[in-house]
Order: structure tokens, then C-alpha cells, then sequence
């Protein structure tokens, strides 16, 4: 690692103000990824501005089926909130199934969501949930906030406070993990509101990053049963492919993992 | 046994510290004034260095000095050797090519070494190594050994044509080849043992401390034999004479064979510590350890095994190639030949075997003996083919070994090897009873219904253990002897120190070793202490690796335990006035047979220091040493039984049952192997499941260089194993026993494959059997 400076911010406003004032600031929310990118010198902030002790970022508030959580909330307090749990336990499982227990007690919410890792769980979570990135500027559609592989819609200096959504009446999040990593080789986010409306999120799969899955979301909207993707394809040349998973080993996962997800919703 | 005799599952004395973080490791050394160090390396895996300017590096904060290999040579610091001459079968010596502790003209695999940091803290030396610029020319590499054999490939080393290292042999190939032809059915596979990396729990680390007023060297290292490596730094790499070089290897956290061999760092550490003036320490980070520890495995061998008609077994032919790395490493030359082919016979009367072996050059990091050592790659290779065989003879893979053990013994091989004792049906039988190998089909319509496949294999496999006797494997090539040393010295209040050449790094030595005291003379455990891991305290040792310890160190230390125990009677019985055959040693105390006269052994331990009343001409004190040779090897013996089942869907595999039924002779201390056991056995599924080595073949980079893309096992990826033991004592060591450190590694892998094999339908599919690769060859099957 290279030499840094460590600020502990306070207040939202703190944070901006630290960050702004910084040359080349990075804000930490737990640094589960940032802190091992720094100690191999892949990333030198000059400054890090922490955010996870600021009192107002950590909560989950559920009414009625509006949730909002913020954005220094732990893996394990999402895992483990009984309130998150009664409305909407595909969140609270995603949340259970991150890392191990050292990175659940340590990552949050808004740090894995800013990263965006592609092979992260939280980003089909909340593009399946048709979720709202609560900024301290604005308020973003999940859609429109995920751009590609570790990219987002956040502009420079923007952080997130919160995310938001309303609980679907079925949900359900499936992975397979990298034999290595643990991190998912695929995953898929299923949620079907009483409306009808179905959404299908797909994670560690796509080539840019967490996709929807327009095919098996009309394919459930029709049918809401694991059976009704049996004839769903997904295509290998939209899919990564490395030393684990070619593009085609992960379209067969990303059947059988929504497949799964389906069952279990 | 007592309740701390040889054959009790004492708790382990060392566990308090380790348990507690009080271990003292390397990295925890600290002495006045020591400095850090921070190796630059080659980030190419071929290249020539055209140059290379220290200038801005040097102006850097914190800096105390950089150095680079031409002074090292000018200092006559020797290259870097391998311990073992092997021959080819034209009768050439092997090819080894110049490998430099520092680089200076070529390097030749991502992360060989080229300039060593010194600096006031380890930041400050990675600092200015990134400041350090090397011009290279790089160079095109080559990684996998078939493709280095081709022509038109990048050559490593001048002294190595086409990269061949040598092309060795052993056994009858005229007497194979008839065999081969008369045979009613042969079974031809091709078979690959994928290269691992080691990862001990510690990485390695070294400090070196160069005394000016002594001209003394101190050398703190990670180390499974610290005599060895004192040894061969001062005869070969003139680092210091003997007497002005002291080695210590404290509490060393694993090894699996990684920490058996030199390496350029410490050497180097110790130079620039005299170079510079100041203790430096190095500790190597994870990353740097994937890219410079010795890895293992890494064959590509044909087998041709042929059966007459009544699927007898009647010879066996492999060509093997083994991929050495970019230079060959202490032990590299050994394990591809007379540690492996060596154990071709397996469990099995075949009555002509021959093999051939050619090693490579490759722009990879050396390769070297890891956990089994050339004995894993053996049992894979019969016990994939004796599987294989089976399946196409359609005969049960037990019947088809049965029909085919050993069942005489001493049993000669047609590859050197003297089976000195085993019952290998016994192992056998142990192990299908206890995995129900009959309820198997009902399992297997049970998971079907389930939409699982399941599929069972098993594994009998032999190894050779306490690699001996000195002057057999001296005439095999050896540049060491591999006996052991052991000096017991008892102190005038009773209370026992034993210096024992073997070496600890995880194996529990300071309880199992302490159990023969305790054994011998009744003492509790915790009046015994045993003392190793430095070349100031230990006389001389070679050192633990090959499951020696056991059947070499410990045979050492009974071999002194007798000397103590005669001297002891003598003492005992001129202070009781009885003769010297009528004393007896128990529960502590030496008595007179078939009286009520008693003395404690503390009392005689006394008597010896205070010489008041000695036997005439007897000389004070209680202290005996001894060197102990075998005259064979030891050979455990077992048979694994692995049960998995295979989601088609995702081609995950989930081993549901796995059984070992090993024969390790005699047992000191049966919690401590089952320990060993199932590390053992974890190791194997981690080679057959999920470890793999990756270099990119286009560049030679490593892809595996750290956790997130090199799959270590899990505990969730592992069942609850059945264990039991056979026990066929071994005639060759005082002790009886065999040797269990690597038995698990080493019987694990093929029953894992011949399992998933079995499941999947489709016998093509190379370790690790990946959930990619196992869906792949489902697909391919169907």
C-alpha cells in the first residue's frame, strides 16, 4: 500500500467537504474491495474518506412495503434485520451469502453498489427490484444507474445515502459460485410483483456487467414456474468468459440458476 | 501404552502456543538495527536484461543499499544446484543450466529475482524497487513442457537442447514391450497431474544477520531441514563455512515440501546483510509466493497396461514428461524418477514394467517435491488405468485389484522397490465394508430419483516412505545421505531434552516424540522436551519430508533411548547391588525384578551427575546420541473409497461419503494421523477438484496468482471422513512404523476421478474436475 491519508467523516456533508478537498479522494465504505486493491498498489488514493461511521447511513426502515436502507449498512445487519426479513427475505439471503463473515461485518450496501462489481450480488438485487439509488444530489433508477463493468451513473463527488424499493410479493436470488473467489460465477435475481410485472437480474455473468433478462422475464410473465424457462436461451457472445466459465457453461447457469430462483421464490 | 505411551491420542503440547498466537515464526524475529527487504522480479517470463540502473532507486528515502547479481557473482556466491544426478539412458548427465540466486544476464520465469531492497521499512523498499529500472529484451517463452520439446521453441538454457533435461529410464522395455504384445486385452489412457501450488499457511520468510566482529552468519529461515540448507549454503553456495553459519528454523507454519529447498532469498539476504551492514528480513506476501515457491506435479504420461485372459496384469509401459520449471530446483530430478517410477508396481504383481521419463525446461517457476512427491503421480496414474481397465474388461474394479495383489512378501519389483510387509486385501475389505460398496447401486437409484448422478471409486495405493538406506540412494544419485540423528540427554533432575535433526512444521514432533520417552521410561510428557529446527542445538540432521520423522528421526531417538536406558540399568544396579539384567524400568522408576527395591528415575538421573558412587570406570552423565540408517523403505499401504455425486445441471461434484482405510505399520499417536490423514486427504481434493495452476501459454504470465482465481479447499468442500487402520508392523525400523504424512494426498485423487468418472459416464476428464470441465464431459457423453 501506498501511503494514504485516513479521514473519518462525520456527516454526509462532512464527507463531500473532505472528498472535494482531497486531490485524488476515494470515499471507503468498508473497503472490502478497496483496501485489498490498495495493498497490492492496483489502486493509490491519496486520501480515503471513511463514511461508515456516519450515524445517519446506517438503518433499515421498512413501512408497509417500501424499504429504504442506508448506504453504511452492513451485509450482516441487511442478513439479519427481522423487519427486512418479513417483507422481503431474498434480500436479507443475498445479504447472508456475500463473502464470509468477516467481509459481512465489514462491506456495505453502498460500497458494493458503487463498486459494481460484475461478479457482485447486490447489483441484480436492485436492478430486479426495479430499485432507486438514493444519492446525496438526486435519486437514480437502478436501470439506469448500473453502465458497465465496475461503472455507474454516480458523477464525480456524488455519493450514495440510500437505497430504495418496494418489496415484490415473490423474490428470490440464486448463485453459483467461482470455485476460488466464491464470488458468483452467475447469479440471477427473480421478483414478481402482484401486478405482474416480473423482472429477471442477472450478475457475474454478463460482458457488461449486471443485465436483465428480457426472454425469461416474458417467458415468467406468461408462466410463473421454473418449467417456463426451459426454453429460455441466453446468448454466450453477451456473456464473460475466463479460466473459470466460458461464455456457454454461464448461459447453461444462468438457466439453472434462475431456474432455482424460481423455485425458491 | 500408558496414557502417554506410544498408542495414545495425547493432545498435542505444541497447540497451546500455535492456538493462542504465541508461535514465534520467522516474521516474528526482530533484532537491534534490522532492515527490510524487497526483491525485484521479472515480469516476463523469458527476457534478456540489457541493463539495469539502480540511480533513482538509490536517492529514494529510507534506502540503505540495492544490490544486483553481478556483484553477487563477483563475490563468488555460488549458482544455485540440484542434489540428485540423474543419468539419461545414453549415459549423459542431466542438463542443469545456470540458475543465479540473482539474475543478471537472462531471466527466465515471472518472478525470478533480479536486484534485492534494503530499506529502513518494507514500504520503503517496495518503493524503491518499483524505482529500479531494468531494460529488457523480451524474449518469446514457452510453458507447457510437450510444446518446449517441439522444435522452433524458445530455449532456456544453453546447456539444454530442445530443453531436455534428460531422458531416463527404468526397467525391461524389451520383456514390457513382448508383454505387451502377447497380451489378450491392454488398456491405453493418457493422463494428466496438474501442476499445484504448495501455499503453507506461512509464506516463507528470512532473516539473515551477519556478525562483522564474529565474521558470523545468523540465518532465520522457514525451513523443514535448517542442516540441510546450512549444508549445501556453505559447500555449494559459499555464503560461510559451517562453523561461521548457525541456520535456525523456529516455528515454521506447514511446508508440504516447499520449504525443503534453498532458495535465492535466503542466500541472498544473508550476502546483503554483510554487504550492507544491517540484519535484513524478508517475508514473502502471498502473491510472490505463488510465483516463487516450488510448485508440484505438473506430468503428462501414456500408459499402456496389459492383462493375459484371465486379467492378470502383465506389464506395464509409461512415457512420462514432466514439466521442471525454468531451473531445477534441490530435490526437482528425484521426484519424476526413483520417487515415482519407482512405485509403478503399486499393490500389484506385474511381472515386467518399463518407463520412460524425459524433463523440461519450461519458462515456469521450479517445480519441486510437494506433499507425496512423484508417489501421488504414480497411484494416479495405476489407479485411473487399473479403473479404466476394469471398465473395459467389465470385471469390479475390486475384483480386478484383487486378482492382481501382492500377497508374498518380501515381494521384489521389476523397479527396485522390496515390499518389505502389507496386507493389501485387508485394507481393501476395511474399506468397502465401510463404504457399503455393495448398497451402492440401490444408492445410485436413490440419487437418480433425485436427479443425481452418483458414482463411486476407489483407490489402492502404495507409497514408499523414509527414503533409505544412505548408500542405496547415493548410488541412485543422491548428494545426501538420509539417515537420521538423535541425542537424548537426561538432566540431574530426571527431566529429559531431545535433539532430534527432524524438524517440526506442523506435524506435532514435541508430542509424538515425547510419547517415546514417556513410553520408554514412565516420565509424563511434560518432563520431555524436544529440541530442533537449529544447527547450534542439533548437531546435524536431514530433515522432515517423506513422511520420515517417524520411521528415520524416531528410530534415531530409540536407537539413543537404548544407550540411556543401558547406562541407566548400570547406574541402578550398582546402587541396589543387583545385577544389571534383573532391572526393570517402570511407571518411572527402576526396580529389581521380583523384589520391593525401587529408585526413582530422577535418583539415578542424579547418581549419574553427582558421580559419587558410580560403577568403576564409568563416566559421569546421562547424555547418548545416535545416527540411525534403515535399511529399507518403508511402504504404507491403503485403500480409498470415494462417493460423489454429480448435479448434471451444473456438473458440481459433492462428495457424500469417502473412506480410508490405511496401513501406517505401527501407530504412536492415532488422533495426530488422523490428523495428518485428513489434511492429507483434503490436499487431494483440492488437487482433483479444484487447484490449479494457469500460466497464460501466449506471455507465461501467471493467471493463479492469488486466491480469487487459484481455488484452495474448503471445509464445505469436504464430507466427514471414515477412517480405520490396518496394521502390518513394519520388519525394518525398531518402531514398526510407516510413514503417514502423505498418504492422504497421495490415495485421494484417482478415487476421486475414477468417482466422477464413474457418475458421469465419460472417463475423459482431467483434475481438477472443475464444474465447467464435469458439465463439458457430461455433454460430451451424452
Amino acid at each position: 500500500m501506498y501511503e494514504t491519508n485516513y479521514h473519518r467523516a462525520s456527516s454526509v456533508e462532512d464527507a463531500v467537504r473532505l472528498k472535494s478537498s482531497a486531490e485524488e479522494g476515494k470515499y471507503l465504505a468498508g473497503g472490502m474491495t478497496l483496501i485489498a486493491t490498495m495493498k497490492q498498489r492496483l489502486a493509490a488514493p491519496g486520501d480515503l474518506v471513511d463514511i461508515r461511521h456516519i450515524a445517519g447511513l446506517k438503518f433499515i426502515s421498512v413501512t408497509g412495503r417500501s424499504v429504504r436502507i442506508g448506504a453504511a449498512t452492513t451485509h450482516y445487519d441487511v442478513a439479519s434485520s427481522p423487519e427486512l426479513k418479513a417483507i422481503c427475505p431474498a434480500i436479507c439471503d443475498l445479504a447472508h451469502h456475500i463473502g464470509d463473515p468477516h467481509v459481512r461485518h465489514m462491506g456495505t450496501i453502498g460500497g458494493s453498489v458503487a463498486n459494481n462489481d460484475p461478479a457482485a450480488d447486490y447489483p441484480a438485487a436492485l436492478l430486479a427490484l426495479d430499485a432507486v439509488i438514493v444519492t446525496n444530489q438526486r435519486e437514480i433508477g437502478a436501470a439506469d444507474f448500473f453502465t458497465g463493468l465496475f461503472e455507474t451513473a454516480l458523477e464525480e463527488g456524488e455519493m450514495i445515502v440510500a437505497i430504495a424499493f418496494e418489496a415484490p410479493e415473490r423474490a428470490a436470488y440464486a448463485k453459483f459460485r467461482n470455485p476460488a473467489s466464491r464470488y458468483a460465477m452467475t447469479g440471477v435475481f427473480v421478483a414478481r410483483r402482484d401486478s405482474g410485472d416480473v423482472r429477471v437480474a442477472v450478475t457475474g455473468a454478463g460482458a457488461d456487467g449486471v443485465f436483465r433478462h428480457a426472454g425469461m422475464e416474458a417467458a415468467l410473465a406468461q408462466n410463473w414456474s421454473p418449467d417456463a424457462l426451459s426454453g429460455a436461451t441466453t446468448d454466450p457472445a453477451d456473456l464473460l468468459s475466463d479460466l473459470h466459465a466460458s461464455s456457454e457453461y454461464r448461459a447453461q447457469l444462468v438457466k439453472v440458476m434462475a431456474k432455482r430462483a424460481v423455485a425458491a421464490a | 501404552m500408558g496414557v502417554e505411551g506410544i498408542g495414545a491420542s495425547v493432545a498435542r503440547k505444541e497447540d497451546k502456543r500455535f492456538l493462542t498466537g504465541k508461535g514465534r515464526y520467522t516474521d516474528d524475529m526482530s533484532v537491534p538495527g534490522m532492515k527490510y527487504a524487497f526483491f525485484v522480479r521479472s515480469p516476463h517470463a523469458h527476457a534478456r536484461i540489457k541493463s539495469i540502473d539502480l540511480s533513482a532507486a538509490s536517492d529514494m528515502p529510507g534506502v540503505i543499499g540495492i544490490l544486483e547479481g553481478k556483484q553477487l557473482q563477483a563475490d563468488a556466491i555460488g549458482n544455485i544446484i540440484c542434489g540428485w544426478m540423474i543419468h539419461s539412458k545414453d549415459g549423459s548427465p542431466m542438463k542443469m543450466g545456470a540458475w543465479r540466486p540473482l539474475a543478471h544476464e537472462t531471466v527466465r520465469y515471472v518472478g525470478d529475482a533480479v536486484a534485492i531492497v534494503v530499506a529502513d521499512s518494507l514500504g520503503e523498499a517496495r518503493d524503491a524497487a518499483e524505482a529500479v529500472v531494468v531494460d529488457y529484451e523480451v524474449l518469446p517463452a514457452v510453458t507447457e513442457a510437450l510444446q518446449a520439446l517441439e522444435a522452433g521453441q524458445p530455449q532456456l538454457h544453453p546447456e539444454a537442447p530442445n530443453n531436455l533435461i534428460f531422458d531416463w529410464q527404468i526397467g525391461d522395455g524389451a520383456a514390457t514391450d513382448k508383454a505387451i504384445g502377447e497380451a489378450a486385452h491392454v488398456t491405453e489412457i493418457t493422463l494428466r497431474n496438474n501442476r499445484l501450488a504448495p501455499n503453507p499457511m506461512e509464506p516463507r520468510a528470512t532473516l539473515g544477520i551477519y556478525d562483522s566482529a564474529e565474521d558470523h552468519y545468523t540465518c532465520y529461515t522457514t525451513s523443514q531441514n535448517p542442516h540441510v540448507a546450512r549444508l549445501v549454503m556453505s559447500a555449494f553456495y559459499n555464503v560461510a563455512p559451517e562453523n561461521k553459519l548457525r541456520v535456525i528454523a523456529p516455528d515454521v507454519g506447514g511446508g508440504f515440501g516447499s520449504k525443503i529447498y534453498i532458495y535465492p532469498e535466503e542466500i541472498v539476504c544473508l550476502w546483503a546483510s554483510k554487504k550492507t551492514g544491517v540484519p535484513v528480513k524478508w517475508t514473502c506476501d502471498r502473491t510472490e509466493a505463488f510465483l516463487t515457491d516450488a510448485h508440484g506435479r505438473d506430468h503428462v504420461s501414456t500408459v499402456k497396461m496389459a492383462f493375459d485372459r484371465d486379467h492378470r496384469i502383465i506389464g506395464l509401459k509409461v512415457d512420462t514428461i514432466a514439466n521442471l520449471g525454468a531451473y531445477m530446483s534441490l530435490f526437482s530430478s528425484a521426484v519424476p524418477t526413483y520417487l515415482y517410477a519407482t512405485l509403478l508396481s503399486g499393490q500389484y504383481a506385474i511381472p515386467a514394467i518399463h518407463a520412460n521419463v524425459r524433463t523440461v525446461y519450461t519458462n515456469t517457476v521450479p517445480v519441486d517435491a510437494y506433499r507425496g512427491a512423484g508417489r501421488p503421480e504414480a497411484t494416479y496414474l495405476l489407479e485411473r488405468t487399473m479403473e479404466t481397465a476394469a471398465r473395459e474388461l467389465g470385471v469390479s474394479p475390486a475384483e480386478l485389484r484383487r486378482k492382481n495383489f501382492v500377497r508374498t512378501f518380501p515381494y521384489q519389483t521389476p523397479v527396485i522397490m522390496n515390499y518389505d510387509a502389507g496386507d493389501y486385501e485387508a485394507s481393501l475389505e476395511a474399506a468397502m465394508a465401510s463404504a457399503d460398496w455393495n448398497g451402492f447401486a440401490a444408492r445410485k437409484a436413490e440419487a437418480a430419483g433425485r436427479g443425481m448422478k452418483r458414482g463411486i471409486g476407489m483407490s489402492c495405493y502404495i507409497e514408499a516412505c523414509g527414503i533409505a538406506p544412505s548408500a542405496a540412494v547415493g548410488s541412485l544419485g543422491a548428494g545426501v545421505g538420509l539417515w537420521e540423528s538423535a541425542e537424548v540427554r537426561v538432566n540431574a533432575v530426571g527431566t529429559i531434552e531431545v535433539m532430534t535433526g527432524s524438524h517440526s512444521h506442523g506435524q506435532g514432533h514435541e508430542t509424538t516424540f515425547a510419547q517415546l520417552i514417556a513410553d520408554r521410561f514412565g516420565i509424563p510428557i511434560d518432563n520431555v522436551n524436544i529440541v530442533h529446527g537449529d544447527t547450534d542445538k542439533v548437531q546435524m540432521g536431514m530433515g522432515t519430508y517423506g513422511s520420515r520423522s517417524g520411521a528415520v528421526g524416531m528410530s534415531a531417538v530409540v536407537k539413543a533411548l537404548d544407550k540411556v536406558e543401558a547406562k541407566a540399568k548400570k547406574i541402578a544396579a550398582h546402587l541396589m547391588e543387583a545385577d544389571e539384567s534383573d532391572i526393570v524400568i517402570e511407571n518411572g522408576e527402576l526396580k529389581v525384578a521380583g523384589t520391593d527395591k525401587t529408585l526413582p528415575w530422577f535418583q539415578v538421573a542424579l547418581a549419574a551427575y553427582t558421580a559419587h558412587n558410580l560403577p568403576p570406570g564409568m563416566e559421569p552423565g546421562l547424555k547418548e546420541g545416535a545416527f540411525y540408517d534403515p535399511s529399507n523403505f518403508t511402504f504404507p499401504a491403503g485403500c480409498y473409497i470415494c462417493e460423489v455425486e454429480v448435479d448434471p445441471e451444473t456438473g458440481k461434484t459433492e462428495i457424500v461419503q469417502f473412506v480410508a482405510a490405511d496401513d501406517f505399520g505401527n501407530i504412536i499417536n492415532p488422533m495426530i494421523v488422523e490428523g495428518q490423514v485428513h489434511g492429507g486427504i483434503a490436499q487431494g481434493v483440492g488437487q482433483a477438484l479444484l487447484e490449479n495452476v494457469h500460466y497464460d501459454p501466449q506471455n507465461g504470465q501467471l493467471i493463479t496468482a492469488s486466491y480469487m482465481d487459484y481455488a484452495m479447499p474448503r471445509a464445505d468442500d469436504l464430507p466427514s471422513f471414515k477412517l480405520s487402520h490396518q496394521n502390518t508392523p513394519c520388519p525394518s525400523n525398531p518402531l514398526g512404523i510407516k510413514g503417514c504424512g502423505e498418504a492422504g494426498a497421495i490415495g485421494s485423487p484417482p478415487a476421486l476421478m475414477n468417482a466422477i468418472t464413474d457418475a458421469i459416464g465419460n472417463n475423459d476428464l482431467t483434475m481438477p474436475a472443475t464444474p465447467q470441465k464435469v458439465w463439458s464431459a457430461l455433454n460430451a457423453a451424452n
